[in-house]
Formats: C-alpha cells, structure tokens, sequence
C-alpha cells in the first residue's frame, strides 16, 4: 500500500467517524445563541449607564466585556459552558465568551501538567495565536496610518 | 438607554456574525483557533478601512460583542495612540485598548483554572 492510498483511506475513515452535525440547525442555533450573547452584552451596557449616569458609553462597554468575559469562563469551570457550546457552535465561539473559553478551558485542562508549565502555559495554547496575530496585525496598521 | 430597535439590530447582526462563523466551520472544518483568529483578523482590516465605526453605531454590542471588536479595538488603539504619541504610540495603543479583556481573561482563566477540575469524559 502506498502512502497516497493510505492516507485516502485514514481521510475516509476520520470522515467516517466524525461526529455529524446537521447543517441547517446547527446555523439557526448559532445565530440565536450569537445574537442572545451580544443582546447580554447590550443588557450589561445599558445597566452600567442606568445605575452610573457618568460612566462613559465606553467605559460601560468595557465593563459589559468585562462581565461577559468572568461569566464565560465560570460557566467554563462548571462545565456548562461545553454543553451550550456543543448546541450552538460558532454562537458561543464568535463573541468574546469563545475567546474568555479558549483561556479557562485548558487552564482546568492541564492544571495536572503542574501550575507553571500546565495551567500558565497551555492556557494560551489558543489565546497565544489570537494575542500575536492581532498585535502584529494592529501594529502593521498603525505604522501605516503613520504615513498617509 | 434600553431602546428595543436597538436589541433587534444588536440581535440581527450579533447573530449574522456568529452565522457566518458556523457557515464557515461546517464548509471548511476551521478549528476554533483559526476562526477566532481570521474574525480578530478581519476585525483588524474593518478598523483600517474605516467601516467599523458605521457598523458599531449601527449594531452597537452586536459587532463590539464578537471578536471582530476585539481586533477592531486594537487596530484602533494603535492608529489612536499612533496619531498623539508617534511610533511609541503604535506600539502601546493596540494592548492599552484592550488591555481590560486580556487582563480579567487571564485573570478568570487562572482563577477558574485552579478552583476546578476537568471531568473525564463519558
């Protein structure tokens, strides 16, 4: 058997032994559950207003990240998190939550890899990507509004 | 304050965007890293054209909420503080912006790190 026919056939059988999840409702799902998210996130905004009147519209935007961010990763540790995740996919993953996830969830993960080199690394085994791409990215843009 | 039309409108595109992203993982099979990582990305590229303020007067939480903001926010941050304080600028806008969610990430993810354990899957 050569390498191309085996790997054609590992394809096959990993096609034939993923979890199938239908189309159609798994993009209802993630919509309603994605757009009840940022709805919370709204919620939290017009709250801070309410209860401090001089709070800026960008500070209160801050902290409804802020919440939304602590919320995420207690729903994490508890375990609720992945249930809801597994229901609505990107709904979950697309808003903060998902980012605020990607850290708490291998921090509980590989907390018996040891505090330091588990729980303190591997927590941005995902963070880690999304961190340098996008101060690499805003620096790029920065340098070059520098100049027109 | 509370305005309905502005829930329906936070709604509408909060849930576009995370519609879009569940098109994308069931036609291309991205993990999650590479999503979060080309909506930061795109988020970025919104911000540098200048399309992001429309859309964020428009939907409000509904394009802050998503990860796009979070990219947006940096890019914005460097283009700010790059505009008052020069080069420096650059380098300190991007984080300072967003330096409130990096900071209660690492701070949640520590905390809940060490207060649970993971269940062994069924």
């Amino acid at each position: 058997m050569n390498e191309l026919e085996r790997n054609e056939r590992y394809n096959a059988y990993v096609e034939a032994k993923m979890p199938k999840t239908k189309p159609w409702p798994s993009l209802f799902h993630a919509f309603w559950v994605g757009g009840l998210i940022c709805c919370l996130g709204e919620l939290i905004k017009d709250l801070c207003l309410y209860f401090f009147p001089y709070m800026t519209t960008q500070d209160a935007a801050t902290w409804s990240l802020v919440a939304l961010i602590i919320l995420a990763a207690l729903f994490t540790g508890l375990g609720i998190f992945d249930r809801i995740g597994a229901y609505a996919g990107a709904g979950t993953i697309i808003p903060i939550t998902g980012f605020s996830n990607s850290i708490a969830s291998p921090a509980v993960e590989f907390k018996r890899e040891g505090l330091v080199f588990g729980l303190m690394s591997k927590m941005f085994i995902i963070a880690g990507p999304v961190i340098v791409s996008g101060v690499v990215a805003s620096i790029v843009v920065g340098i070059i509004y520098l100049f027109i | 304050m509370f305005d309905p039309i502005m829930y329906l409108k936070v709604f509408a595109i909060g849930g576009l965007v995370c519609l879009i992203g569940q098109i994308l993982i069931i036609t291309t099979k991205m993990t999650s890293a590479r999503i979060l990582v080309s909506f930061l990305l795109l988020g970025v590229a919104l911000e540098a054209l200048g399309l992001f303020q429309p859309i964020k007067e428009f939907a409000g939480s509904g394009i802050t909420i998503p990860i796009i903001g979070f990219g947006a926010s940096l890019a914005h941050g460097a283009i700010d503080a790059g505009n008052t304080m020069g080069l420096l600028g650059v380098f300190t806008g991007g984080l300072t912006a967003t330096a409130a969610g990096i900071a209660a990430a690492v701070l949640a993810g520590y905390i809940v790190g060490l207060i649970f354990n993971s269940k062994t899957k069924k």
